[in-house]
């Protein structure tokens, strides 16, 4: 029954699927971003309330979203890697921190770059704010680990093992603004309650969602594929791979 | 799944629920001590320390506004419908600063119960909608609360 996904296992597959679908969804992503921020920063209306100031959502809800999804995604590789040891899995979380790190810090980039004009404050020390940043430090750590290691194989279980430590920060940032008082809004669409964001701005943010998810997917793929050729340098498809010239 | 298997995902969830607890009762522990918010009331109390950096948060006053002809200094009352407390500032104003809308004040009391505030954050809630909109529900009634919830008793978090 779960046969066809030991297919998932085997990294020429693996590496062939990215290379067949990796420029596909690349361009899927700038199709949506154009459409996207042309509908945000052109077609959207303004704010009642905060103007045009509020067209940095169309950047930054996306990439606050996608700095969590992407540790999600690093945590269950590393979990599958440390329990199954498939090696594939830690390419994929490998791959993912970099990619969530730049989101996360985007994320935190424009909020300060909206936060000195709307709040008056350019940085506060708000739940919402400090587990952010703490996300970005955790993406950090993460990295820098991994190279503190001469061996690959013990590099990859102690950052394993640090990727699912942190993911306890992943509820504490979605919850942050429930939970606590802060200067943060609470959320406006990740909520039970119907979105409190009119439909002529909703629609565009929700396609820059699907664009940054499909970002994720494009830059995952494209790194996988150096990671596979990384790790299996020695193998023999690899060479084989190489001679024919079609990486 | 192989008896190593097994033994390495129980490791892990047990790591996870170690991590998980620990978490819960730092924050608990954090959220007990947090600083408190003080509200107009609770300043009118006289709960509000003297000559002591603390927050204050309410609704700005329709009305209260006052602004110096020159310089950048400005007057206004905040309240959270029960008491008002009066603030000074000096410098500039968010720009989502204006009367009923909600903020939060960094400052001190001083002896005449005038606060002082050295920074003035405004708070902005989760609705977006155009204008014309906004302008549509404020007819009809249905505007959504602009009140940020917690105003008033709630403590807060960030300092």
């Amino acid at each position: 029954m779960f046969k066809w996904i030991h297919k998932f296992g085997s990294p020429p597959f693996v590496y062939r699927l990215c290379r067949g679908f990796g420029p596909w969804i690349g361009w899927l992503c700038l199709i949506l971003i154009i459409g996207g921020l042309y509908l945000g920063l052109v077609k959207a209306p303004a704010d009642y309330e905060q103007g045009d100031s509020y067209r940095i959502i169309f950047i930054h809800v996306p990439a606050a979203w996608m700095s969590m999804f992407v540790y999600v995604v690093m945590a269950i590789a590393s979990l599958v890697f440390l329990v199954w040891r498939l090696k594939l899995a830690d390419v994929v979380a490998r791959a993912s921190a970099p990619i969530g790190a730049s989101f996360t810090f985007i994320a935190l980039a424009t909020g300060s770059i909206w936060g000195k004009p709307m709040w008056g404050a350019w940085w506060v020390w708000d739940a919402r704010l400090t587990s952010e940043l703490l996300l970005l430090f955790l993406y950090i750590g993460y990295i820098a680990l991994r190279n503190a290691f001469d061996n690959q194989n013990a590099a990859a279980r102690a950052a394993a093992i640090l990727a699912l430590v942190g993911v306890i920060n992943i509820p504490v940032i979605h919850y942050s603004v429930e939970w606590w008082n802060t200067l943060h809004q609470p959320a406006t669409i990740a909520k039970f309650d119907k979105p409190s964001i009119h439909i002529s701005m909703l629609i565009p943010l929700l396609m820059m969602v699907l664009a940054f998810q499909l970002l994720y997917a494009h830059n995952l793929m494209t790194r996988i594929r150096t990671g596979i050729l990384e790790r299996e340098k020695r193998a023999r498809w690899v060479g084989e791979l190489l001679e024919s010239g079609r990486v | 799944m192989t008896p190593a298997r097994k033994k390495r995902l129980a490791l892990v969830v047990l790591m996870l629920l170690g991590v998980g607890l620990a978490t819960t009762f730092a924050l608990n522990a954090f959220n007990k001590n947090i600083l408190y918010f003080f509200s107009p009331s609770q300043i009118a109390s006289g709960e509000a320390p003297v000559d002591q950096l603390f927050r204050v948060g309410g609704m700005v006053v329709d009305g209260s506004v006052n602004r110096s002809e020159e310089g950048l200094d400005v007057a206004f009352e905040l309240s959270d419908t029960l008491h008002q407390v009066n603030v000074v500032y000096t410098g500039i104003l968010p720009d989502l600063f204006r009367e009923g809308q909600g903020i939060v004040a960094i400052g001190k009391l001083d002896t005449d119960g005038l606060f002082v505030a050295e920074t003035v954050l405004a708070k902005h809630d989760e609705n977006y909608m155009p204008p014309e909109v906004a302008e549509a529900l404020k007819k009809a009634g249905k505007m959504p609360g602009t009140a940020a919830p917690g105003y008033g008793q709630d403590s807060v978090s960030y300092e």
